[in-house]
């Protein structure tokens, strides 16, 4: 049980937690509902007949946040009574944990967002928005009375992810429903909404006091934490005892989580440069003039497009994954699943040389000179020195030629080519990735003798 | 009979300390941001849709107000704290158990891992409107060393506590610098820095010793991280702060449609 507490133990902690967190999801459903009401913006969703009068009662927007906000007490309430019983069904959650490994967990976030994105115009809808933010928080609740899935998500230090996914839900809809705005207003030939309030305005007082505001409202929030998320700090540090996992801090476990595809050179320092080159290389990559200084989508859709797939998909889902599904051995583990240090996995990967000679592999003869040694080296692997220099070397003109070709004329062959190579960059993760999960390969190029393995 | 807010207000002291008059009407809201120390970072005026949160989400002013509340808890935690493997983590636990102001060390862990999401969705908000674009190339740029910077503050910080969480961290972190190319001693082209037939590049002279200070994680690794999450990376950050919010000034103030 989780910290050394028994059943009933654990229960009452997640209790006392339970009970303010779905009383405070109450109070936000019932200030929307104030909010609706007093600024005028209920809508009928729809029409009930009360029977034996004949006249019907309007439902609308506002009272059926009210209603969610009840039955929100309801939980808080029934959280205080028997935590126990206020969870995911166990077949729900067995089947959560069985259907889940790293394959159905990257291709099932990427078609989720390629999903959010190609319906961004329904998902932005105030109302849709607001109950998906709904169950988020609900399925959250439901799951923290879950013993395994509570001691993960409730690590201290693993708070801070669990509100980067919340912040990072709302502001993308708050992002993405401005820019949706926008794309409307300028396909009717309207300014963007950022052109609406021109006027100027005195800093004094008009930012002075948001910004006093702000600062009252973040101590206050940074105190509460404090006081009620006391700072790890596990037993003295004992280099003779290393810990299973053994992980590094959350920002960098998308890095770590590289580390399965890739070898620490590529992993822990290629990359992470290129990712940090390419940030810096944006603004002067990006020639697209337009979608300067408001939000827009249609506007930009390449470069949009190429941000979120390594910011949302590739460095958010992987730290979500690298520390919260990965545990002993880095070994996948569901998200309601005990963290088994014995749990097995096969491992069958095999290198692309070992593939191609089928065991006849071109070994140099015994005390041979350093270059006929290299000779040999790359004979055996040529295989996969092909693939690789081609998808870098190849690629790139053949999409200037071809996909790319306005690009290529507008940026210029040294533009072009940086653009293109961080874009071969960043797309050999998922290429990686899909390679493991169908052919169990490793590596393409293995040159363990000099460290040099791809 | 002057109230004592009127009698305060009339002294010479107050009026040597402030050079103009409460800022109630027009005239003195401009005087007060172009004669105050702190306020003068702002201009005059700015568009009200510059300041609409719905468009700034304010995260970039809650990035520095978190880096200023690090600065202030992290000065006063310098008081408890010794750098070194006898006395770090039972200055900690001392933290945690005795001291009535230990609760700094909550604030400060916190607000770190805060300061790293302010980061990001202000950098997000930046890409979503665009604010990238020229004239503000150079200042993205700049933002990107700050957000390395941050990480890198924070990472650093994290072996300060000496526990088992922070060393493996630390540990598993700094791996990977053996893996450099050419500079790592586990890195591709290792080979390539010989000298007379000796190796430049060995467990005690690669990247990651630089970094360590050692060949493990120790108590030389302790004094560096020390010094570069104390002094070394926060004047860093000071510095490109200051070039930050200049640059914003400069290349047009809060960005906005043309």
């Amino acid at each position: 049980m989780t910290h050394g507490l028994t059943e009933a133990q654990f229960f009452s902690m997640v209790a006392s937690f339970l009970v303010p967190y779905y009383l405070a999801l109450a109070a936000m459903n019932g200030l929307a509902a104030l909010y609706l009401w007093r600024s005028g913006q209920m809508q009928a969703w729809c029409k009930l007949p009360i029977p034996g009068i004949g006249s019907k009662i309007e439902i609308t927007n506002s009272h059926v946040w009210l209603i969610v906000g009840c039955a929100f007490s309801v939980l808080a309430a029934w959280a205080g009574g028997s935590a126990e019983t206020l969870s995911l069904p166990e077949s729900v959650r067995d089947a959560i944990n069985n259907s889940t490994g790293p394959v159905i967990y990257s291709v099932g976030t990427t078609l989720g967002l390629v999903v959010l994105y190609v319906f961004r115009g329904f998902f932005v809808k105030p109302a849709i928005a607001w109950a998906i933010w709904n169950l988020m928080w609900l399925f959250l609740g439901l799951s923290m009375t879950d013993a395994d899935f509570y001691e993960i998500v409730a690590k201290p230090d693993n708070v801070p992810i669990v509100m980067l996914v919340f912040l990072l839900a709302f502001f993308t809809w708050l992002g993405t429903s401005q820019a949706v705005e926008n794309d409307k207003r300028i396909a009717r030939g309207e300014p963007p909404l950022e052109k609406l309030n021109n006027e100027k305005v005195l800093v004094w007082p008009d930012l002075v006091y948001i910004e006093l505001i702000c600062m009252i409202a973040l101590t206050a929030f940074l105190i509460f934490w404090a006081i009620g998320l006391p700072a790890p700090l596990e037993e003295a540090a004992n280099q003779a005892k290393t810990p299973n996992p053994s992980k590094a801090p959350w920002y960098f476990l998308g890095l770590q989580e590289m580390l399965v595809y890739y070898d620490p050179w590529m992993a822990g320092v290629v990359l992470p440069s290129l990712i940090v080159a390419g940030l810096m290389a944006i603004p002067y990559l990006d020639f697209n003039k337009r979608g300067n200084g408001y939000y827009t989508i249609k506007e930009r859709k390449f470069s949009y497009i190429i941000f979120q797939f390594g910011f949302l998909e590739m460095w958010v889902t992987l730290i979500v994954l690298g520390t919260l599904l990965r545990g002993p051995n880095w070994n996948f583990f569901g998200p309601y699943e005990h963290w088994d240090a014995h749990k097995v996995e096969a491992l069958v990967n095999v290198y692309l040389s070992d593939v191609f000679w089928q065991g006849h592999i071109p070994v140099a003869p015994a005390g041979s000179n350093l270059l006929v040694q290299i000779g040999y080296i790359i004979y055996r692997e040529w295989i996969g020195i092909f693939l690789v220099l081609g998808y870098f070397i190849v690629l790139p003109p053949l999409m200037a030629l071809t996909i790319f070709r306005k690009f290529y004329q507008k940026m210029g062959f040294i533009r072009f080519m940086v653009m293109t190579n961080l874009l071969l960059f960043m797309a050999s993760l998922p290429i990686k990735m899909v390679l493991r999960w169908v052919f169990n390969l490793k590596y393409l190029i293995t040159i363990p003798e000099y460290f040099l393995n791809f | 009979m002057p109230g004592l807010g009127e009698i305060i207000r009339e002294s010479q002291i107050w009026k040597s300390v402030f050079r103009h008059p409460m800022p109630v009407d027009r005239r003195n809201r401009i005087v007060v941001m172009l004669t105050n120390f702190f306020l003068h970072l702002h201009p005059v005026s700015v568009k009200k849709q510059g300041i609409a949160l719905s468009y700034t989400w304010c995260m970039g002013g809650v990035t520095f107000f978190l880096f200023l509340v690090e600065t202030v808890t992290g000065v006063l935690l310098m008081f408890y704290y010794r750098p070194t493997v006898e006395w770090a983590y039972v200055d900690i636990q001392m933290l945690r158990d005795v001291h009535s102001l230990g609760i700094l060390r909550e604030v400060h862990r916190w607000a770190a891992h805060a300061m790293v999401i302010t980061v990001w969705l202000h950098m997000y908000r930046v890409f979503l409107t665009g604010s990238y674009k020229p004239p503000r190339e150079f200042n993205w740029v700049v933002g990107v060393f700050l957000l390395l910077l941050t990480l890198l503050l924070s990472f650093t910080g994290y072996l300060l506590p000496w526990d088992q969480l922070a060393v493996w961290a630390i540990t598993v972190g700094s791996n990977m610098a053996r893996a450099t190319p050419v500079l790592g001693h586990e890195g591709p082209g290792q080979q390539l820095l010989t000298l007379g037939g000796v190796d430049m590049i060995t467990n005690a002279s690669d990247a990651r010793f630089a970094l360590l200070g050692a060949r493990e994680v120790g108590e030389e690794t302790l004094n560096r991280f020390y010094i570069l999450h104390c002094i070394a990376i926060p004047l860093g950050v000071a510095l490109l702060l200051a070039i930050h919010f200049w640059r914003v000034r400069k290349d047009g103030g809060i960005s906005g449609p043309l």
